[in-house]
């Protein structure tokens, strides 16, 4: 069954394809390549959404993506609920379901149109002026009403089960836009054998021709034309024909991003088939075929359903044979709209009155409107738009006031002229220029390797479009290293040509401030607005845009720009280039996050780094934390553990017995060649040219600035050769460090530098025992403390594989890190876990080594520093090699502020409570009966409780720590102070006996 | 996304592959530990942040992991030259008024 408005004969889609859908719970049928918008016309309903701000009750105003007003929730399922989906886009499907926004409790009878009513209290700046005081009420009154109150549609509260898919492409001339002049364009620059893309945003190609029943090509129809040429660039090689796909940003070097809609118009998409498609193009030329996007007419109540831009009534009708109503009027200030007239009055739809506000107008089209019998009335201005959930007439004066008539009819077809659609140009950093003569912005001075044809430059007629378009692809072809084609160009037999219009309020927007002539109708703004916002002082455009937020909402103001920005100019007395249009950004229409993300989800987000025994401790019962991408073994619970008792074991185990502990992201870096002393020397504080070979030590990396950037133990194991350890996290700078210092200051230097962090397992194992664990497996390695003192490296074999193995302690306990070849790091660990077992080692964590490195006062770059750290301040002097002249820091160590008295210090502290652990990061007062805000002398940088000591421990930067040894300080907390004592960094072994126990 | 010609590869490659490293030009002293404070400030701390024309290091760190210099515009980004680390200073520009 034919729904009621669907014009037998009319259109171009298959009567026979239905496809039932339904719109707020009630059923419809409508054809298959309708959109939803053109689908609910057939059916008679105008009325689809409730206005942004003052829920006015709203319709579709156009037939494509500059749709302000008809925006919908499609819901396929539970997870897939998307809103905002403009009905104008929106293909339908079998089955589609969509509902209506921003009404409660019914579309056509909504408690929030009483914003409507009270609209004189929201007027421009509301926001900005009422909720202002008191400051407190914004969190916690005003933001969340209005966040409810306020919103288009209902996010999806489940993750987004869809799958989108993602595309680099090249080309030598990428065309953006398929109607006459996007087409003529491919089809010059697809001759010549370059690689071509061509993408539209429309189901079908053809633009205007989709509408423009006056057009005729190469003996065709334009829409007919337009399907022949498309066939024929699809079939050819060099050519790819993206439909459905929306040039959505345009960025630097002819770098365009375009989203293809691959499966919303499905009924089924399939798992098979990505959502969208995200598809990036570098371009050597980009011809921008973006053609121009209707006006509509300011004037009051212009936003009642059933008041609809002329050219999309004409789509409605000529493509998907859908009348927008049974008895129109017609309100215009250029030809375009008679075209329109013409149309549905020759497809049985009465035209009550044609209303122009121009004087005089003469053409073609007025003459074929008035031999067609439809009253034309020049001169004039429709003043107000009457009926609320339909406009049911049109009251119309002579355009400089008197008395007026009302006219009943269904539909209002307006348009005030056409925008070229410059945003693409514009995001390019293309300059536009105001034609005076036909009050347009168009296309002035370019910033790339780009042109505009047709429309979007201002070019006015289908011949001279095609003329220009043909001409311009032919032109980017041959600059991006084309042949000279044979020549196909297209032969416009006939062709519709309008320009001109009004911009700004019509006489019906009148001067009264009840009155609602929109010019924004996403964001609620009306002429009133507008000229409220120049009264209260706005003098930018831009301002003008924040304030009344036109042009703001997710049509960025496609059809209310230039109304706005005339209204504005009028209202300052200047000329519209002088107040400026306002900057076109990225995207052009909504973009999905989806879409941007790809496949960057979950898993994909972020590489996950594991260590070759995570395997292992997982299967151990080890509880991971990350350490920037890494995954690290954190603690090892058994049966009935918690952390903190976990924690608690692994240290005293280890300083009893021994530990394991995966090292392995600790960066790694060798410094190879015969220059690599001398480079060390200039890299790090330490004298280098004197360690012997097989020996290690601790070394301290500076910024130029004299702060402390890394450290870590280095091993010689040659004279030309030194394996560098650096902290977990700053790995991948310090080798760009010392790269950039090699590569721009030291040149000179015959040095190389190999990261092989991921080469190498590291696998420690510390204390008393690690000895006796290790040497077992050793071949080659003589492990006596004569032969292997503390802080030496050896190279030899464990279990039958090669070792670096180093003889080294974080824990203050007798250890090693056992080097292997990450392949065998998993195999080497399970032999030393064997032998561990028998002495009862334990496995421990990073939590554990924590705590232990800090029992003995040892420093974590990052966490006990924090970039205004010298070595000094961190008590490591010792570590600065005092007869160098030059390392990188010198200088910076020799800075006033850098030797200055009264620098912050690491010390250690110990509450005077010994059960309290101190927070990380709690400030340090000396006075705590001080009024507020106190002196804060200083902070805890590291605290911990430590089962070995019995007690807590914890570390400090505070000004002048070593001079406060002995001394009581306070850490003021919300439940109390708290008192602890200044005291030296070391809290186990003060001496170091058990580096050798 | 903007392609940087890479001097030692002598390609153009996108701007992903690359990092930024700070103004060029500016040598570190072969005897710095004797710099005045001032000349040190002027070393370490001072930089032109033009708008307009600026000569600034970068490093093909996901490629040939060299450090190289550029000359770049501010306003428009777009990258006038680019030349290897150690180079002198280009007199003249392409493209450039004078
Ligand atoms: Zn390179």
């Amino acid at each position: 069954m034919s729904a009621a408005f669907r014009i037998s004969g009319a259109g171009r889609l298959s009567q026979a394809k239905t496809a039932s859908f339904s719109f707020d719970d009630k059923s419809y049928t409508g054809i298959e390549g309708d959109t939803l918008a053109s689908a609910l016309l057939a059916n008679g309903v105008h009325l689809v959404g409730r206005s942004f701000k003052y829920h006015r009750p709203r319709g579709v105003l156009s037939a494509g993506a500059e749709e302000p007003n008809a925006l919908v929730q499609i819901v396929r399922d539970d997870a897939r609920k998307t809103p905002n989906v403009r009905a104008t886009v929106q293909e339908l499907y079998d089955g589609l379901t969509a509902h209506s926004q921003n009404r409660w409790p019914s579309l056509a009878f909504d408690v929030g149109a009483v914003n409507d009513v009270a609209s004189p209290l929201f007027s421009a700046g509301f926001y900005y002026k009422t909720f202002m005081w008191p400051k407190s009420a914004w969190k916690s009154l005003y933001e969340p009403k209005i966040r409810a109150a306020a919103g288009l549609g209902v996010s999806p509260d489940k993750p987004d089960p869809d799958h989108y898919a993602s595309r680099y492409a090249h080309c030598e001339v990428l065309v953006l836009g398929g109607g006459a002049a996007g087409i003529a364009a491919a089809l010059a620059a697809a001759e010549t054998g370059v690689r071509v893309v061509i993408a539209d945003e429309q189901a079908e190609f053809g633009g205007s021709l989709r509408f423009e029943s006056g057009a005729s090509i190469d003996g065709q129809t334009g829409y007919a034309w337009a399907q022949g040429a498309i066939a024929k660039l699809k079939a050819m090689d060099n050519v790819r024909v993206l439909s459905r796909t929306t040039a959505f940003g345009y960025y630097a070097q002819n770098f365009v991003g375009l989203v293809e809609r691959v499966s919303d118009h499905l009924k089924t998409p399939g798992r098979e088939l990505a959502r969208e498609r995200l598809w990036q193009v570098r371009a050597n030329r980009v011809v921008i075929a973006t053609g121009a996007i209707e006006r509509h007419m300011v004037f009051a109540n212009n936003d009642r359903p059933g008041v609809m831009l002329a050219s999309a009534a004409r789509t409605y009708l000529n493509h998907y044979g859908v009348a927008v109503g049974r008895n129109v009027g017609v309100y215009t200030a250029n030809d375009s709209a008679y075209a329109a007239a013409i149309d549905l009055k020759k497809a049985g739809v009465n035209v009550a009155a044609i209303v122009d506000l121009r004087d005089n107008p003469s053409g073609p089209v007025i003459d074929e409107a008035r031999s067609l019998g439809i009253e034309i009335n020049f001169g004039r201005a429709v003043v107000s738009a009457g009926g609320k959930l339909r406009v049911s007439s049109m009251t119309v004066q002579p355009k400089n006031g008197g008395g007026g008539r009302t006219i009943p009819v269904d539909a209002i077809l307006m348009s005030a002229g056409w925008t070229p659609s410059v945003h693409l140009f514009s995001q390019s950093r293309g300059k536009v220029a105001f034609n005076d003569e036909t009050k347009r912005f168009v296309p002035g001075a370019y910033a790339q390797d780009c042109v505009s044809v047709g429309a979007c430059n201002g070019t006015d007629g289908l011949a001279a479009t095609v003329d220009e378009a043909y001409a311009a692809g032919a032109k980017a072809a041959k600059e991006a290293g084309g042949k000279v084609g044979k020549s196909g160009k297209p032969k416009v037999d006939a062709g519709e040509s309008w320009s001109r219009g009004m911009l700004g309020a019509a006489p019906g927007a009148g001067p009264g401030t009840t009155i609602k002539a929109f010019v924004d109708f996403q964001n609620d703004v009306t002429a009133k607005d507008i000229r409220q916002a120049v009264h209260e002082g706005m003098r930018s455009i831009e301002h003008v845009k924040r304030f009344t937020t036109n042009g703001m909402a997710t049509d960025q103001g496609k059809t209310s720009n230039m109304h706005g920005l005339a209204i504005a100019a009028e209202e300052l007395g200047k000329p519209i280039p002088q107040v400026g249009l306002t900057t076109f950004r990225a995207p052009y229409t909504p973009v999905t996050f989806g879409s941007i993300v790809g496949h960057a989800r979950g898993a994909l987000f972020d590489p996950t780094r594991r260590t070759a025994t995570h395997g292992w401790a997982a299967s151990h019962g080890a509880v991971f934390e990350d350490v920037g991408h890494w995954k690290r073994a954190w603690y090892f619970p058994k049966a009935g553990e918690d952390m903190h008792k976990a924690v608690d074991r692994e240290c005293v185990t280890v300083r009893k017995v021994g530990g394991l502990f995966d090292a392995s992201t600790l960066g790694k870096i060798e410094v190879v060649g015969p220059d690599a002393a001398k480079f060390m020397e200039l890299l790090y504080t330490n004298p280098w040219e004197k360690l012997e070979t097989g020996r290690c030590r601790y070394g301290i990396m500076l910024r130029e600035d004299g702060f402390i950037y890394d450290d870590g133990v280095v091993g010689r194991l040659a004279p030309d050769r030194f394996h560098v350890t650096t902290m977990t996290g700053g790995a991948p700078r310090v080798m760009n460090h010392m790269e950039d210092y090699l590569q721009t200051e030291f040149p000179h230097l015959n040095v190389w530098l190999t990261s092989i962090t991921e080469q190498w397992a590291v696998i420690a194992v510390q204390g008393p025992k690690s000895r006796e664990i290790i040497a077992p497996l050793v071949e080659g390695i003589d492990m006596s403390d004569e032969a292997m003192p503390h802080m030496s490296v050896r190279e030899g074999k464990i279990c039958g594989v090669p070792t670096r193995l180093f003889r080294m302690s974080f824990t203050g306990e007798r250890g090693f890190e056992v080097n292997v070849p990450a392949d065998y790091g998993e195999a080497v660990w399970e032999a030393l876990w064997a032998e561990g077992q028998k002495h009862g080692a334990t496995a421990y964590g990073t939590e554990a080594m924590h705590v232990l490195r800090a029992e003995k006062g040892y420093i974590i770059v990052g966490q006990d520093t924090d970039g205004t750290v010298t070595p000094n301040d961190a008590g490591l002097d010792w570590a600065v090699g005092k007869k160098k002249t030059d390392f990188v820091g010198i200088r910076g160590l020799t800075r006033s502020d850098l030797v200055a008295k009264g620098r912050k210090q690491l010390v250690g502290l110990k509450t005077k409570d010994p059960k309290i652990v101190l927070e990380e990061g709690a400030q340090i007062v000396a006075d705590p009966k001080q009024p507020i805000p106190m002196k804060m002398i200083g902070h805890v940088t590291s605290s911990y409780w430590s089962e070995n000591c019995g007690r807590s421990i914890a570390l400090a930067l505070v000004a002048g720590g070593r001079d406060r040894m002995g001394q009581t300080l306070y850490v003021p907390m919300p439940n109390g102070t708290i008192e602890v004592e200044v005291t030296g960094m070391v809290f186990v072994d003060e001496k170091g006996e058990r580096l050798n126990g | 996304m903007l392609l940087i010609r890479c001097p030692y590869c002598e390609e153009e490659r996108p701007e992903l592959e690359f990092r930024n490293a700070g103004e060029a030009h500016i040598a570190r002293s072969t005897n710095i530990a004797g710099e005045s404070d001032d000349d040190f400030e002027k070393f370490f701390f001072i930089r032109a942040n033009p708008k307009g024309v600026i000569y600034e290091r970068w490093r093909h760190i996901h490629g040939c992991a060299r450090f190289f210099n550029a000359v770049r515009d501010t306003v428009t980004d777009k990258f006038i030259l680019t030349y290897k680390a150690g180079e002198p200073k280009p007199a003249k520009l392409p493209g450039a008024a004078k």
